[in-house]
């Protein structure tokens, strides 16, 4: 006789449903504190500014009631700061996820897309687009998007390649140096592109150090497909995730196909960061202090670390945002300057936390 | 050992990885119930197979039936209902709760893309109970000792509810207290739920006193099978480990022995 397994389990584990003690579940008090985090950074983004609006009057306006504005402040809030703070938001949720699913997927708490090069790859694909094609300073044209998603996926695919040795998985550091060393060579590409073409070089640079300022509704509109889609993807993944970090051999042992699985995901969190920085430019290090946040104070589990991304990913860039644009008033500093100066502390605490695991 | 059907059956098995040959047509079958260890040298073929049976290396020739059902008809899915494996050195995934990581026990039996239900719960919750470790639930997987992590990987393998459990090296890296412990749940285990255990083992004592039935791998190639003491013999162990072991039966199973250089053998006493 060959034993039974009937729809929920072996027989003598049938019992009726328990709490299970020490399951990390997605609290409604962290979803409303990233929601919270969402609405405080869209006011403070569009209330401050070279023109300081009335807090109570831009609510009113934003939900449609008799606000008392002026035409030119509705001007203020819909055409300039409105669609930046969304901008900022669209790009902030998509590093952070994308962040998250890198980690997950390689097993590697210092994946982001900044590290692997995938950032890197993307920034030189749309560099050649901008170069070559001759982009406008005003908008980012649909190709650019598609060139910074094909730099993307070589810059994952030869870091991948490098640091993990025959297939097996490498270590974190060796895939993180890997993708340093892609990084590099990406952006020597880049930079020697970005020369070549004189003419276009003022666009190329502000747009390499990562740039929020010449955001219009169009590029919402531009971001705003991939978010979705690279969003609702992985988040329908987030169990398939959290298997995907036992590694090849258990997740084939648990009924998935790891490298067909992994692929998809790669592929799929590519998309969305090269989507992101085709039209914010290089901005870093947002992919890893967000999910790590997120991990220490909720919870591990995928299925806690994506939504919460999300909603923390789009608060904490429309606050970087403010900062680029506040802090040397009325000059901006580029917003991948405000990331890095507070990314790569966090970044070097991580590091310093996990050593242990990381050898 | 006539059965009705195997729960397990691998035939003529032959896996080829780049130009290298790792298995050169095994076949091995277990009775459901039954309790078989693999054993051999490194680079007998160990891993190799369970490879296989996981699903994560595809034979070049051959076949394996899981229940009855050639795997090639299988599904993924279908394939971890049917066996469930322990890994030899498992990876630990940072901040991950013992809950979080036996409830993954229960990915097979998930909708595809789907996320665990109350059903899935009550089971992990069981799994826990029964390994006795409900108390380490909250505590994430790299506080806990040992002997404490094997119980939770035993836990996930039980929340899977395959009727076959693969254990890779089960007692690596636990103390022999832990290791004594950890066989004997699984023996238990089997007894109580019909379980077909499927372990790799080094430690050849270990495996003549707890499995019914040995299959010794050398070179990619099954040399010997059968009860454990047919399979540990001196001359066996010495010519395919190249060892110079003392085999003692204590109760009906071999005791393995190791001796040391060419001093004669000296008789011990031993105890139970």
């Amino acid at each position: 006789m060959t034993a039974r397994a009937d729809a929920t389990g072996r027989r003598g584990l049938l019992v009726p449903p328990v709490a299970l003690p020490g399951l990390t579940r997605l609290r409604l008090g962290w979803v409303l504190a990233g929601l919270a985090g969402v609405v405080l950074a869209l006011l403070a983004g569009v209330v401050i500014g070279p023109v300081r609006l009335d807090p109570l009057a831009v609510v009113k306006d934003l939900v449609g009631l008799d606000s008392g504005l002026s035409a030119s402040d509705r001007t203020i809030i819909y055409a300039l700061r409105l669609p930046r703070v969304v901008l900022a938001m669209l790009v902030g949720a998509t590093l952070a996820v994308c962040g998250a699913a890198y980690q997950g997927v390689f097993g590697n708490p210092l994946a982001d897309p900044y590290l692997l090069g995938v950032a890197a790859g993307a920034g030189l694909g749309a560099t050649l687009a901008i170069a070559v094609g001759g982009a406008g300073a005003s908008a980012t044209p649909m190709y650019i998007p598609i060139c910074a998603f094909i730099g993307a996926l070589v810059s994952v695919a030869l870091a991948y390649l490098v640091g993990t040795a025959r297939g097996r998985r490498g270590s974190a550091t060796t895939l993180i140096l890997a993708g340093v060393a892609v990084a590099s060579f990406m952006t020597a590409l880049q930079i020697f592109v970005q020369q070549r073409y004189q003419e276009s070089i003022r666009e190329v640079y502000s747009w390499v150090l990562g740039r929020l300022t010449t955001a219009g509704w169009g590029e919402v509109l531009l971001l705003l497909p991939y978010t979705v889609l690279t969003v609702a993807v992985l988040v329908a993944n987030r169990w398939v995730l959290d298997v995907l970090v036992l590694g090849d051999d258990e997740a084939a042992a648990l009924g998935l196909n790891p490298r067909r699985t992994r692929l998809v995901i790669v592929v799929v969190a590519s998309l969305g960061t090269a989507a992101a920085v085709s039209v914010s430019g290089l901005i870093g290090f947002v992919g890893v202090i967000v999910p790590h946040t997120v991990r220490l104070l909720a919870g591990a589990g995928h299925r806690v670390v994506l939504p919460l991304s999300l909603l923390f990913g789009a608060t904490f860039l429309v606050f970087a945002d403010l900062l680029a644009r506040t802090l040397l008033a009325p000059a901006e500093l580029p917003i991948g300057v405000i990331t890095a100066f507070f990314g790569a502390p966090f970044f070097a605490l991580v590091l310093h936390l996990s050593r242990r695991s990381l050898t | 050992m006539t059965a009705p059907t195997p729960s397990l059956a691998v035939q003529d098995l032959v896996v080829t990885v780049g130009a290298a040959r790792l298995l050169h047509g095994v076949s091995i079958s277990a009775v459901a119930g039954e309790w078989l260890a693999v054993i051999g040298p490194n680079g007998a073929g160990k891993s190799t197979l369970c490879r296989v049976l996981t699903g994560l290396l595809s034979p070049a020739s051959g076949s394996v039936r899981l229940g009855g059902r050639p795997t090639s008809e299988l599904t993924r899915r279908d394939r971890a209902r049917q066996i469930a494996y322990v890994p030899q050195a498992p990876v630990v995934p940072p901040g991950v709760t013992a809950a979080d990581y036996v409830l993954l026990g229960r990915t097979p039996h998930l909708r595809p893309l789907g996320s665990d239900r109350g059903a899935d719960r009550s089971v992990a919750h069981a799994a826990l109970a029964r390994l006795d470790v409900l108390r380490f639930a909250d505590r994430t997987l790299a506080t806990l000792s040992g002997g404490e992590r094997q119980r939770v990987l035993i836990a996930r393998a039980l929340a899977q509810a395959a009727p076959i459990v693969l254990l890779d090296e089960p007692t690596t890296a636990l103390d022999i207290g832990a290791q004594q412990d950890v066989l004997e749940l699984i023996d238990v285990l089997r007894h109580e739920s019909g379980l077909t255990v499927l372990t790799t083992l080094h430690d050849l004592t270990l495996a003549g006193q707890y499995a019914d039935r040995l299959v010794l791998l050398s070179a990619g190639q099954v040399v010997a099978e059968g009860s454990p003491t047919d399979v540990l013999s001196e001359d066996a162990i010495e010519r395919y480990y190249g060892a110079r072991m003392r085999v003692v039966i204590d109760h009906g199973r071999p005791l393995v022995l190791p001796v040391r250089g060419p001093v004669p053998v000296r008789r011990r006493s031993e105890a139970g």
